[in-house]
């Protein structure tokens, strides 16, 4: 690769695809859930300092804090949720309110937590800190076992399709490690869990992912990061060995080969015309460049692949892969690259690029899921944006269907959703979409309700039914797409 | 040409030699996983393209310290074979290094871009600000930040900060919205689902975007050396004219003297953050290349802010306090 030099490129070249120095595939992403007060934060700053990932003015402050708060009474200690709980309002509540993120690594891999709030009102902050996640760790409090907040927490993992759950039976130190309570408690997660399709051995039908339940004391730091001598009657993995070894992603074929259909939603048109920072002997030959600019939301695509564009249906090959001035020959998921196409497609910043055949239509409906986020209620005839992918556009709630019994985990008829509430509806669109259902592509099933004035983010949709088929999509002007 | 390539596998033996990450397996031909690197450079290269998708002004809070560095060199990606196609905004203390501010200069001229510089000495010029009486002038850029941002009519304001610096900032969304005081309400923040932002605001409000939320100080310092990004000259070992105060080096400088009770000496540092000269300290530290703060880093016991900034030390939520006041 020749285009890029030193006026004004302000990076280096290199021949081959950029390959980096720490081990691939090594990022794992996970967050915590479960009741108020059941041990989230306490288990994090736990796993933390069990790990050596608090460096020593953040113990110092930790400690001093602590102490000031009269943590642990006379005896002292460390109050490790502080660790995490950082905001002014959380310390004085001793409760979380929203998402903190940490990072730590260990010998084995890095980890970005999310240590997630528990209360009710604050459900919006744990549906944020579990769809970028790789696992969840749902925590029990063992004396209390499962609580309805439990049971929600555990039906938006399943929903969400979290790779892997792992449920931390915790405060075992206040039943005296008793095996029986244990037992008591996992059986009855087990059988939650069963009901919600997340499965023993592999979730749900397709077999992917996994349950674990694991005694745990947060305070004492039993089973977190060594196994405990107090529960021999547990002869599973440590919380912290679990999670060195859960695959990252659950998409890929055992060869480490993205398995999902190319798709990569355009997020920009990169055509410089003229203005372009390579060397001034090349401009011209940048004269006419022209690519399309996005995150590969799932698969992998070569140079020469053929591909199909939605809305409307065209159809092109690969000419070239653009990593900032780095010729890939493939680009798969989570790569940001710019994809150059032979042929001359009207495609403008929503459109998605797919591999050729495997995104045969649009459509103006959906069935979908809700989670309601947002304090004002949803009812039939309400009208909203939706951005699903890079696109957001006009929609209108023909019909609010079911609603998810937090006690019986059955649904039930609804007409209108409140806030946490999880439920089911149908949605009409203004423009027609290349639509999937989130069981089959987590990407281009995920979509956000948007309140048409004020902005807000109403609620997380996953789509269940994609409407019929209205045709290949020509993306003709009849709806509306909202400019941003 | 400039600078050789870098041959990432080289480095990576060199720089792992004494931290915690282990030297990678090299990869079969065709997989698919990406290095922790190459994820976090994906996801920042995404953020910055929806928001230059989504908004209409968006601008470069650049300082030219390291992490402003690292996302001005991700829009330059993010955009080639084109220019950057925003701005870069700088609140100028008057307290700065003046190496990085030739060193922010130069870097803004190579990128071709255009850079409008803030400066809070004119708003103690005319009253519009009082020095406070700790010296210190990182509050005070909160003004002349808003107002700039009012000016400029800019509707996303990108910054370089990082959820592992502060434990206020850990709680930050990548997309953060601000009302018309540049205020964050940390107990009301929007959900932020998948990688979907949603940067939709009413009149008067802006949205920052935080596109190296997920890095860590480590992840910046292997990246510099992947990508062989330059810094200003303080980021490594050098000798300087310091004295003791607050637990810390302070630089001898006309801004910030020593005091008749504290020693000056000459010692080998680096800074691990650069900010005002008043209220920023410097390590001790024999890192003179990259490679070497790299190791330095992945061994470091005490955290960046920690070990340099004396303005966060004021109260245990100081972080938090200047935030919802409109600070970044
Ligand atoms: N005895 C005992 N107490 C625990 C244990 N884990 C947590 N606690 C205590 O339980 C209380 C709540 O802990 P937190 O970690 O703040 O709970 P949380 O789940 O993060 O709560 P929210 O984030 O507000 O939902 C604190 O007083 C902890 O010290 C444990 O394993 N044993
Ligand atoms: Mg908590």
């Amino acid at each position: 690769m020749t285009l890029v030099t030193d006026t004004p490129a302000p990076f280096p070249t290199t021949e081959a695809p950029l390959i980096s120095e720490v081990p691939r595939g090594t990022l794992f992403r996970f967050a915590t859930a479960g009741s108020v007060d059941d041990g989230k934060s306490t288990l994090v700053g736990r796993l933390l300092h069990d790990s050596k990932a608090i460096l020593a003015d953040q113990l110092e402050a930790v400690t001093r804090t602590s102490s000031e708060r009269g943590f642990g009474g006379a005896a002292g200690g460390i109050d490790f949720a502080l660790l995490t709980d950082g905001l002014r309002a959380e310390r004085e509540q001793g409760i979380t309110i929203d998402v903190a993120y940490r990072y730590f690594a260990t010998a084995a891999r890095s980890f970005i937590l999310a240590d997630c709030p528990g209360h009710v009102q604050y459900t919006r902050n744990m549906v944020t800190g579990a769809t970028t996640a790789d696992a969840v760790i749902m925590l029990i409090d063992a004396r209390k076992g499962v609580l309805e907040q439990t049971r929600r927490h555990l039906s938006v993992v399943a929903l969400l399709r979290v790779p892997h759950v792992i449920v931390a039976v915790n405060k075992i130190d206040l039943l005296q490690y008793d095996e029986l309570a244990y037992r008591e408690v996992e059986a009855s997660v087990r059988q939650v869990a069963a009901e919600l399709g997340i499965g023993a051995d592999g979730r749900g039908s397709d077999g992917r992912g996994s349950l674990h339940v694991i005694p745990v004391s947060a305070l004492v730091g039993d089973n977190v990061v060594d196994r405990s001598p107090l529960t021999p009657w547990y002869d599973g993995p440590s919380l912290l060995e679990l999670l060195e070894a859960l695959t990252v992603i659950d998409d890929l074929d055992e060869n480490g080969r993205a398995t999902e259909d190319f798709r990569l939603p355009v997020q920009l048109v990169l055509r410089p015309q003229g203005a372009v920072v390579v060397d001034p002997e090349l401009a011209d030959s940048f004269r006419d460049y022209r690519a399309y600019a996005g995150q590969v939301a799932s698969g992998s695509i070569r140079v020469g692949d053929a591909v199909t564009v939605q809305p409307g249906g065209g159809t092109s090959v690969v000419t070239g892969i653009d990593f900032a001035g780095v010729e890939l020959d493939e680009a798969f998921a989570p790569q940001s690259v710019a994809l150059r196409l032979a042929d001359e497609l009207d495609i403008a910043r929503g459109a998605v690029i797919a591999a050729a055949g495997t995104l045969p239509g649009v459509t103006r409906s959906l069935d979908a899921e809700l989670f309601w986020l947002d304090p004002r209620p949803l009812a039939a005839g309400a009208r909203v944006l939706v951005k699903f992918g890079t696109t957001v556009v006009q929609a209108l709630v023909a019909e609010v269907t079911g609603r998810l019994d937090l006690t019986t985990l059955a649904v039930q008829p609804a007409t209108t959703l409140a806030v946490n509430d999880i439920g089911q509806a149908s949605i009409r669109l203004s423009r027609d979409l290349p639509i999937e259902r989130y069981a089959d592509n987590r990407r281009s099933g995920a979509f956000l309700v948007i309140h048409p004035q004020d902005g807000s983010t109403l609620a997380a949709g996953i789509v269940t039914v994609p409407g019929p088929l209205t045709g290949a999509g020509d993306g003709s002007g009849a709806g509306s797409e909202v400019s941003p | 040409m400039r600078a050789a390539p870098v041959n990432t596998i080289e480095s990576t033996v060199t720089t792992t030699v004494t931290d915690t990450i282990p030297t990678p397996v090299p990869s079969a031909a065709g997989d698919h996983r990406l290095s922790e690197l190459d994820v976090l450079e994906s996801e920042a290269i995404h953020i910055i393209r929806e928001v230059v998708a989504e908004f209409e002004r968006p601008v470069l809070l650049f300082s030219g310290g390291k992490d402003s560095v690292v996302v001005l060199h991700l829009a330059a990606k993010a955009f080639w074979p084109g220019k950057i196609p925003f701005s870069l905004l700088h609140v100028d203390t008057g307290h700065n290094f003046p190496e990085v501010l030739e060193f922010r200069d130069e870097t803004v001229a190579r990128h071709g871009v255009r850079l409008t510089v803030a400066r809070v000495e004119d708003y103690l010029a005319d009253g519009r600000l009082t020095e406070r009486a700790d010296g210190t002038r990182n509050p005070l850029q909160t003004l002349p930040l808003l107002d700039a941002i009012a000016a400029g009519r800019h509707d996303a304001v990108f910054g370089g900060a990082r959820r592992d610096e502060d434990k206020a900032r850990a709680k930050e969304r990548i997309l953060s919205l601000r009302d018309e005081f540049g205020q964050w309400d940390p107990r009301n923040q929007r959900p932020e689902l998948w990688n979907l932002y949603n940067g939709r605001h009413t009149v008067g409000q802006h949205v920052r975007a935080f596109p190296i939320s997920n890095w860590t100080e480590l992840n910046v310092w292997r990246y510099i050396e992947r990508e062989n990004i330059e810094l200003p000259p303080l980021y490594y070992a050098h000798e300087r004219e310091v004295y003791r105060r607050d637990n810390m080096w302070r630089a001898v400088s006309p801004v910030s003297p020593a005091r008749e009770d504290e020693t000056v000496e000459l010692r080998t540092v680096r800074y691990r953050t650069v900010g005002d000269m008043s209220c920023t300290g410097a390590v001790d530290s024999d890192a003179a290349s990259v490679a070497d703060v790299v190791r330095e880093v992945g061994v470091s016991t005490i955290t960046e802010r920690g070990a340099t900034r004396a303005d966060d030390r004021i109260s245990e939520a100081a972080m938090e306090d200047r935030k919802k006041e409109g600070y970044f």
